[in-house]
């Protein structure tokens, strides 16, 4: 019993920073139809914002945090929607897809270069002492993973339905046109999307790199976890990729103690392959029409 | 460095050595149409490369232009192969593991043991060269625990380990995965020693992991600590130079280089294929030929023989432990 | 026109066979992975440039086909039957894949042929009986025929050279028979092609399913060619390089993948001086391109070519090296 409950807190801990590279993930293909291969960079970057902070600028740890938030809203928000996506708008799904693979790419390259090809330490923001629940040793680090995560998606799901500007935002993911029509201004309400999305992968890079520490190739598996737990989800539901989240969190590290250590990358993957099949829209989604 | 100073030295046979690099990017394809490209250069020996997935395919192609090649892999299966060509610079995995194994048995008495170790390549070797020699030296292997490549959540690797009973715990893990083990296992409190390879208790876990490195024990063939004058010398100068600290790699590098230069001047002259011969068999001593460090022999399928270290880690430094005899 | 057009293939040809002449061994191993990789992003095109669907499994099928006909070349068949052998597994594993996929969404292949790859992957490592696990397989032989033996590098290139032929006239009249225009008219307007009675989904699923067995096929080429095969060759990370070739070069397009694929094989070795800054430069280049020309080089060319155009795009890359 222990056990299990150690391996399903770990789980949801785990789970929670994915939930959050993955309800940016959400954002951005509701607001533009963007399909961000590059959103596992984006958890990447921040880390190494900070530790250039940090051992280049000298900065103390929470200035230096500021400073990467900042940089990437600048960079992972406003430039990433205004340089990339938005002169690709027209041409469909398929050439910003292409470019987000690029994008990646070229970031996690920049990092190998101008930076280190090692993994570096990251300061931690809570201690690294434990507390014993029923027998599992939990972090402080892992509960605070957990509360702060709960708290974002609490917040933004009261800031998307609560107020003004929120609801906007979903109706400019619901029908531009319509929105449009009804005086949205909708080039500032998906700027608004990009923004969020950022700080979200600045969160997100926060937590998981004292655990997993910064290092160039982080953002591959992070990035590929996020867009099955998007998938998983639902793609169109902010609480379905939280779901989503916690969920592979869980699933993967059930599988690798119960099912096989060698397959446990396998079982999300089967997981989102029956998701796809059974139900297409997400655990929490909603519906879609028909594409074609 | 060790070129320069060949060629400092007056070079081989008088001839000055002229070293070009190739980017083998750890892809096992890229390395091979690199290794073609030093070869139809007109290269006269490799050194290289570290990641053994590469050096199983570059290898075919040094063999099948009769130049000599020095890695720094330690898969089992290089020197397994039959080649005449490819020589190491470090014990392969079948010639470390029975020194961990002789060790914990006769050392630590351990009787049951349990293995974390990475499923890829590197850690697949490790792995079975060291299940076999637990069950040659009867030491029970009470969990067997593979991890993906970059794997984050260490949480249930842990688990099964710690409820496993074993008295010591191999980790067979690449540096940021070490590090990951090692900090869920302090963690949940693992208490049995945690016994590793070179990476376990290297420079760049110490740092990552923090203090949950401590107590951690590995084998090592190289170490700049080793309790060698010619070693910390060596290292000295490459940290004067570099400006940072030499890892195994770069005192595999550099021993590789001297070891080309030695076989050809015992052999007198510039012929890939007489100083690989030469290689087969040779024992080159210390006192006589400085460059390879440390008293070294190399027998038919390239394998390599030496004394080595066991280095525990007691608050973020490397301490030698004990030297274990050549086998 | 069509004689100029004949004229301007045969010159093509004779390029190819004369390319590696004179040439080390090194950049014939180069000239041999670009006409490999042709083949598998020519299968992707079928899937993604006439029939619209993104796979992102082409490097597991490039894996399927090279352990196929690796495993039973080992066990003594001859590879002129171990890569037909490969290339059905493929087309039938295409179909099983693609029916339920296609079945649910437009773009729901995509998600699949992802988890697809993975899932390959991780049983080519950890079915160690079969595949020798991570690993891989060593002792790859290559094929001789009729007494030509394709050991030598220049003799593995013109075998390469002739598959590749064959390939590209049968995909060429592939696209231009009636069953190929029904592809058009699908990518072009759905719809439209739905109601003058094309099946999409079958059409859809058929060009899957080909275009999985040429990935089939470049593998059953590719296993000889390195002479070792290992799991991480065919992770989805090189079926994303396989989707830029196919993109970069200009999908839909005959040429494109042919071209991109080039591009992405060949453009290292100019970019070499470059050093670690190469894959920068080039993913720079690739996001560019994606942003000012989403239809590849070869769109791009067109554009060129019908505006006569060069300098403003020369400024437009000015401003994106900027990001």
């Amino acid at each position: 019993m222990a056990e299990f409950l150690q391996i399903t807190l770990s789980g949801l801990a785990t789970g929670s920073i994915y939930a959050l590279a993955a309800i940016g993930f959400t954002l951005l293909w509701q607001a533009s139809q963007t399909i961000n291969f590059a959103q596992g960079e984006f958890v990447m970057l921040p880390a190494f914002f900070v530790l250039i902070g940090m051992h280049v600028l000298g900065l103390p740890l929470f200035v230096a945090m500021l400073f990467a938030l900042l940089l990437s809203l600048i960079l992972l928000g406003a430039m990433f929607k205004k340089l990339v996506i938005e002169p690709m708008l027209p041409h469909g799904t398929l050439p910003i897809v292409m470019a987000t693979i690029a994008l990646g790419i070229l970031m996690k390259e920049s990092v190998k270069e101008f930076y280190s090809a090692e993994a570096q330490p990251f300061p931690a923001l809570v201690s690294d002492r434990t507390v014993d629940i029923f027998g599992a040793s939990v972090s402080f680090q892992d509960i605070a993973n957990l509360a702060i995560s709960l708290l974002v998606v609490v917040a933004l799901q009261f800031f998307l339905n609560g107020t003004r500007t929120g609801r906007c935002m979903q109706a400019t993911a619901q029908n531009p046109g319509v929105a449009e029509i009804l005086g949205v201004n909708i080039k500032r309400m998906v700027l608004y999307t990009f923004l969020i999305n950022a700080a979200l992968a600045t969160v997100a890079s926060f937590l998981i790199s004292p655990i997993y520490l910064a290092k160039f190739s982080n953002g591959e598996p992070i990035g590929l976890v996020a867009f099955i737990a998007a998938i998983v989800g639902g793609f169109n539901q902010i609480r379905g990729a939280l779901v989503g989240g916690l969920l592979i969190g869980v699933v993967d590290n059930l599988a690798a103690s119960y099912v096989s250590a060698q397959y446990r990358a396998a079982v999300p993957l089967l997981l989102l392959i029956v998701i796809i099949l059974v139900r297409p829209q997400g655990i929490m989604g909603k519906a879609e029409g028909r594409t074609v | 460095m060790a070129i320069e100073e060949i060629n400092a030295g007056g070079g081989i046979l008088g001839k000055q050595v002229e070293l070009t690099q190739y980017d083998s990017q750890s892809d096992a394809q890229t390395s091979r149409a690199m290794v073609q490209k030093a070869i139809d250069d007109g290269a006269f020996a490799l050194l290289g490369t570290v990641y053994s997935g590469s050096t199983i395919v570059n290898m075919l192609v040094a063999q099948q232009a009769g130049i000599p090649q020095m890695t720094g892999s330690e898969a089992p299966k290089i020197t397994a192969l039959g080649n005449p060509y490819i020589f190491r610079t470090s014990f392969g995995a079948q010639k470390s593991m029975p020194k961990i194994a002789a060790y914990l048995k006769d050392e630590m008495k351990v009787s049951k043991v349990a293995i974390a170790w990475v499923n890829s390549e590197f850690g697949k070797g490790g792995h079975d060269a060291f299940v076999a020699q637990m069950e040659e030296k009867g030491i029970e292997v009470v969990a067997d625990v593979p991890s993906e490549n970059a794997q984050a959540d260490f949480a249930s690797d842990v688990v099964k380990l710690k409820g496993s009973g074993a008295e010591a715990i191999f980790v067979y893990l690449t540096e940021e995965e070490s590090a990951r083990f090692l900090r869920e296992a302090k963690k949940q409190g693992v208490s049995v020693p945690l016994v590793g390879e070179t990476t376990l208790i290297g420079q760049k876990v110490i740092d990552l992991a923090g203090d949950a490195s401590d107590g951690t024990l590995g084998h090592v063939s190289l170490t700049p600590d080793a309790p060698i004058p010619a070693v910390q010398e060596m290292a000295k100068k490459f940290e004067e130079k570099y400006k940072y600290r030499a890892d195994h790699n770069a005192i595999k590098g550099y021993i590789g280089a001297y070891a080309i230069k030695y076989a050809t001047e015992l052999v007198g002259e510039l012929d890939s294929q007489k100083v690989a011969d030469k290689l087969h068999g040779l024992t080159l001593k210390a006192a006589e030929h400085p460059g390879v460090l440390m008293d070294i022999t190399w027998d038919d399928t390239g394998e390599v023989s030496r004394e080595s270290f066991l280095v525990g880690v007691e608050g973020g430094k490397q301490t030698v432990k004990a030297t274990l005899p050549a086998n | 026109m069509p004689l100029r057009n004949l004229i301007l293939l045969l010159l093509g040809i004779a390029a190819l066979i004369a390319a590696p002449l004179g040439q080390g061994n090194y950049v014939i191993y180069v000239l041999c992975s670009w006409l490999i990789f042709s083949i598998a992003a020519m299968g992707l095109n079928l899937t993604l440039g006439y029939a619209g669907q993104v796979s992102l499994a082409q490097a597991a099928f490039m894996g399927i086909g090279a352990y196929t006909s690796a495993l039973l070349t080992m066990a003594g068949w001859h590879w002129i039957l171990a890569a037909p052998a490969a290339m059905a597994l493929c087309f039938v594993i295409g179909l099983l894949l693609g029916y339920p996929a296609l079945r649910v969404q437009h773009h729901f292949l995509a998600f699949v042929t992802l988890a697809f790859n993975t899932l390959v992957f991780l049983v080519l490592r950890n079915e160690e009986w079969l595949t020798g696990g991570s690993l891989g397989l060593v002792g790859i032989m290559r094929p001789s025929f009729l007494g030509f033996d394709t050991m030598p590098q220049i003799h593995f290139y013109y075998f390469t050279l002739v598959v590749f032929l064959i390939v590209a006239a049968l995909f060429w009249g592939l696209v231009r028979s009636p069953w190929g225009r029904a592809f058009r008219a699908l990518r072009e307007n759905p719809i439209r092609a739905n109601s003058l009675g094309v099946d999409i989904r079958r059409m859809t699923l058929l060009a899957f399913a080909i275009g999985s067995s040429l990935g089939g096929l470049a593998g059953a080429l590719a296993a000889p060619l390195v002479q070792f095969i290992d799991p991480p060759a065919f992770s989805l990370v090189h079926s994303l390089k396989i989707l830029l070739m196919v993109v970069v070069g200009g999908s839909g397009y005959f040429f494109g993948p042919i071209l991109g694929a080039g591009l992405v094989i060949v453009m290292p070795e100019f970019l070499r001086f470059t050093e670690g800054y190469y894959l920068m430069i080039y993913a720079a280049t690739v996001l560019v391109l994606m942003i000012f020309c989403p239809t590849g080089l070869i769109g791009l060319g067109k554009r060129i070519a019908g505006r006569f155009k060069g300098q403003r795009v020369r400024a437009d890359l000015k401003q994106g090296a900027q990001l």
